[in-house]
């Protein structure tokens, strides 16, 4: 515990992440790779959706790493409550666009598959509403940091609506479970294993994977931008006080 | 309509279209990181140069 504690403070995680980041991005690029590959050459046409399911293999791993981030996103912010951990709110405030990222091509991906298999782009369907909120929750995380100028009072009111907004994560899970939804159920992370052939399942996997490399290098990368910004923050603060006490200096003399 | 030696069927302008956003997203938000990060740096790079200007 000490020492994970030790990594997240901000001048350890800048020379941990620093050194870890070029072979983390370059995992995401060989994995990006391997997995179009797969996805173009390897995995076969759908019996019944035909070719358009190689959107799959783009919106599941989306919709997947939108989950993901919203997830971590609620872990920091129990850090910034709790903790007052410094890199928590960092943290959080740096996977807020990725995730928001990801919950929009999961979204526009889903409604581009939406169209030529159920006949609409959008359906106010419980799974797509729920990814819909998601989407909007981040927005509106995203405007509330931008709105509180106090970077410590921004990060408490953004942790709290991020704990409030995790209810909907089990919602998006389980909407699929608890109301009769157009989307089809759980077909990988379900009781009995998962329902899709392996040649199909396997590409799916890789391109899981792939967004999780690629999101976690555009993370740490944003965590990196984040910490450098406050500092120029806190010296633009401290110069701006320099100046104020030197044009007062004469007039106090 | 076909892409290379395959044919996507009557739906690829919905397949490509899926891939040509996900492609634009994904370069957006790899061009902005690149980008934020620079500008966060030379910032800082400026601040910690420049002489305190009450003491000149």
């Amino acid at each position: 515990m000490g020492r994970l504690t030790r990594l997240a403070q901000p001048g350890h995680f800048m020379r941990w992440s620093g050194a870890v980041l070029p072979w983390v991005a370059g995992l995401a690029v060989v994995l990006l790779a391997v997995g179009q590959y797969l996805t173009w050459f390897v995995a076969p046409p759908d019996y019944q959706q035909g070719e358009t399911v190689r959107i799959m293999f783009i919106h599941v791993p989306a919709a997947w790493m939108a989950v993901f981030f919203y997830g971590a996103m609620a872990v920091s912010a129990l850090g910034t409550l709790i903790w007052r951990h410094p890199l928590a709110d960092v943290a959080q405030r740096a996977a807020a666009p990725v995730g928001a990222a990801f919950t929009l091509i999961c979204l526009v991906t889903g409604s581009l598959w939406g169209k030529p298999m159920w006949g609409t782009y959008w359906v106010w369907d419980a799974r797509l509403t729920s990814m819909l909120v998601l989407f909007l929750i981040y927005c509106g995380l995203l405007a509330l940091w931008r709105t509180i100028e106090d970077p410590n009072r921004a990060a408490r009111a953004v942790a709290i609506l991020t704990l409030v907004g995790a209810v909907n994560l089990p919602i998006i899970k389980f909407s699929v479970n608890w109301w009769s939804t157009l989307h089809q159920p759980a077909s990988i992370l379900r009781m009995g294993g998962p329902t899709i052939h392996p040649t199909m399942l396997y590409p799916l996997l890789v391109m899981i994977a792939a967004a999780s490399v690629l999101g976690i290098a555009l993370h740490l990368q944003a965590m990196r931008t984040e910490i450098l910004r406050r500092r120029v923050r806190t010296l633009t603060i401290l110069e701006a006080e320099r100046l104020d006490a030197a044009l007062l200096a004469p007039q106090a003399a | 309509m076909s892409v290379g030696s395959w044919d996507l069927g009557p739906h690829a302008a919905f397949i490509l279209g899926a891939y040509g956003f996900t492609a634009l997203v994904i370069a957006g938000l790899v061009v902005h990181a690149i980008l934020d990060r620079r500008a966060q740096e030379r910032a800082l790079a400026r601040l910690q140069e420049e002489p305190p200007r009450g003491r000149r």
